[in-house]
Formats: structure tokens, C-alpha cells, sequence
């Protein structure tokens, strides 16, 4: 897990830990300002999609993407809290896929024509 | 595990007692050596199990975005067909019902924490409201689909266009299915078949209600906001 959606959890987590009224997991509370949270995310997504700052766009919202994707993962799906065991079927599922399909795209020549109609010129390109 | 030698060997009756289950004799052979422990990770399997399913779904997931980003520009220059995806999104539209999405997530992790505590009536309606919201969404998509469709993009005018659709498309099965989970789940909790003893069923649900979110939030970011 990364240590940016750390440091902007941590603070979320520790103030709702003495809260907690159940095994694992965040209090009620806490959970409403993980959701708060994310949906201040989301709106920073769709202003730099409005608004782009040039050559930032795509690695912010890929950023942002990440840290949200990051956050469900962690507190709603509770892998903070769980065995390391479930977050290692999650992560070694999502590693795979990760792998083989960046390995697919780089053997379809996809970072450098994202079309791939260099490859295929009989598909109505 | 078993605790019947698996190893060749003649098996002789032995006289049962009087009021015994009659049992069987078997030679000794070196397996009887070894103590059988019963295999576990001291972890619940169901919920192992929904981890294990959610990482192979990733594969799939994956293997829909990775082929709409390889074809998402193919097709043709001009003419029937010419029109893709992107030039129809409705980015306003989009982002309000992914907003809802999100926030089914909150609802849900909200029955989750409700159930544990043992407020039955509570985790109901927080099930009910996480099924509303997804309706919502699907209700969204199926606008989005039609409007899409109204605008000359079907699903067999270019490979790009049926890369979209098979990609929204498996993610919106994925809501769908989802919502029927916690249908029958709120109608479970309803009729007491479902109790706080039993509360894992729910986050189970919920799981696999939080992947179909995150799955969202790599194709809102990849396939609708990144240029």
C-alpha cells in the first residue's frame, strides 16, 4: 500500500480507533469521512478532466484513480484491518493481471500506436 | 485428509461386541505413523474463498480494459462507423452516477457495521438504500447505452464500439448481479434467516459489492476522463 493514501488516512483511522464498537473497522463516523473523503477525490478528478493542467492530466488522474481504488480497498474492504492472506489473493490476483496485460500491450506495440493499426491494416483502421 | 489408510493391504472383519459398529482391521503400514491435523488457517473460508474469486475477477476485468485501450481508436476515418465512444460521453452525467455508485459503497459498509452491532432494522435499510443506488446506476448506464445507440454507435458498428460495450456492459451484469445479491440478502435479514451471528454473510456481500465499485473506479478514470 502506498504511503500517500496512508498519510491521508492515518489521521481518519487514529482519531476513530477509540470509536471502534466492533472487531475491525472504523466507527460509523469515520466511515462517513472516508465516503467524504472519496467524493472529494472524485470532484478533483472530473475538475482536472475540465480543467487540465497540460502534461499533469493523465499522471494525476491516474493518481487519484489509484489512491481511490486504494482507499476502498483498504477501509470499506477492511484489508487494513484482515488477514494479510486475503490481501495477498486480492493483490496476487491484481498483480497478474496487471503483468500479463501490460505484457500484451507492450507485444501489440500499444505505447507506441494506441490504435495498433500498424499491426492490423486489414481491420478498417 | 482422510483416516483410512490409502496403502495396499488386506482388510480383515473383526468380530463386533455385542451393541458395536462392526469394524475393520487393516495391517499397519507406515502412514500410521504421522498425526493427522486437520488443515486451517483459522480463517473464515467463505471469505477466503470471496477473496480468492475477486482476484481471478481482476483477470477478467483486466483482460476488458486492456482489450478497449488496444482497440478503443479502431475504426474508420470517416463515414457509418466512424463514431467512437469518446465522442459522446457525458462527462457531467457520468461523474453524478459514479458519485452514486461511491456512496453505495458507504451505505453498504454502513450494514455491514449495523449488523455486527446487532441492529437488524438498521442494516436493512442500509441494504435496501445500497440496492437503490445501484438501480440507479444501471438506470444511468441503460440511458447512457440508448442515448449512445440513438447517435448511430450500436454494438457491432466497429470493434472499438464493441470493446466499450462489452466492457460497461460486464461491469453493469456485474451491478445487476449484485443487486440481487442484497435484495435476497435484505429479504433474508427480513424474514430473521440472516442474524448478528451470522454477519459475515453480509460483508461477504459487501466484498463483492466494493469490488464492482473499485472496478468502476479504473474504468471512470481510464476509459472516460483520461484523453
Amino acid at each position: 500500500m502506498s504511503t500517500a493514501t496512508e498519510a491521508a488516512s492515518e489521521e481518519i483511522h487514529e482519531s476513530d480507533e477509540a470509536h471502534d464498537d466492533h472487531d475491525h473497522g472504523l466507527s460509523d463516523f469515520g466511515y462517513i469521512k472516508v465516503a467524504l473523503l472519496l467524493a472529494v477525490l472524485t470532484a478533483a478528478e472530473v475538475l482536472i478532466y475540465f480543467a487540465p493542467p497540460g502534461a499533469l492530466e493523465v499522471p494525476l488522474l491516474l493518481i487519484l484513480m489509484v489512491v481511490k481504488f486504494e482507499i476502498v480497498v483498504a477501509y470499506f474492504m477492511h484489508l487494513r484491518f484482515d488477514n494479510k492472506l486475503f490481501t495477498w489473493m486480492f493483490v496476487g490476483g491484481l498483480v497478474l493481471a496487471i503483468a500479463v496485460y501490460a505484457a500484451m500491450g507492450t507485444s501489440m506495440l500499444f505505447w507506441t500506436d494506441p490504435a495498433g493499426c500498424d499491426l492490423s491494416p486489414n481491420l478498417n483502421c | 485428509m482422510t483416516d483410512t489408510p490409502t496403502t495396499a493391504g488386506t482388510a480383515a472383519a473383526v468380530e463386533p461386541a455385542e451393541g458395536d459398529e462392526p469394524q475393520i482391521a487393516y495391517p499397519r503400514t507406515e502412514w500410521d505413523d504421522y498425526e493427522i491435523v486437520p488443515p486451517t488457517t483459522s480463517l473464515s473460508n467463505e471469505k477466503l474463498t470471496m477473496w480468492t474469486f475477486l482476484g481471478s475477477d481482476c483477470l477478467l476485468f483486466g483482460a476488458l480494459i486492456s482489450t478497449y485501450l488496444l482497440l478503443r481508436n479502431r475504426q474508420p476515418l470517416s463515414g457509418e462507423g466512424s463514431l467512437k465512444a469518446a465522442d459522446l460521453f457525458d462527462i457531467p452525467f457520468t461523474s453524478v452516477s459514479s458519485f452514486v455508485l461511491l456512496m453505495s459503497s458507504l451505505t453498504m459498509v454502513l450494514a455491514v457495521s449495523a449488523i455486527a452491532r446487532g441492529e437488524m432494522e438498521r442494516c436493512k435499510l442500509w441494504l435496501l438504500t445500497t440496492a437503490a443506488q445501484g438501480a440507479v446506476f444501471i438506470a444511468g448506464q441503460v440511458y447512457e447505452f440508448t442515448s449512445f445507440y440513438r447517435e448511430g454507435l450500436g454494438y457491432t458498428v466497429s470493434i472499438s464500439s464493441s470493446a466499450f460495450y462489452t466492457l460497461t456492459g460486464f461491469h453493469g451484469v456485474h451491478v445487476s448481479l449484485g443487486i440481487i445479491m442484497l435484495v435476497t440478502l435484505w429479504a433474508m435479514v427480513n424474514r430473521g434467516i440472516i442474524g448478528p451471528e451470522r454477519a459475515e454473510t453480509v460483508e461477504i456481500i459487501g466484498l463483492y459489492w466494493h469490488f464492482v465499485d473499485i472496478v468502476w473506479i479504473v474504468i471512470f478514470a481510464v476509459v472516460y476522463l483520461i484523453p
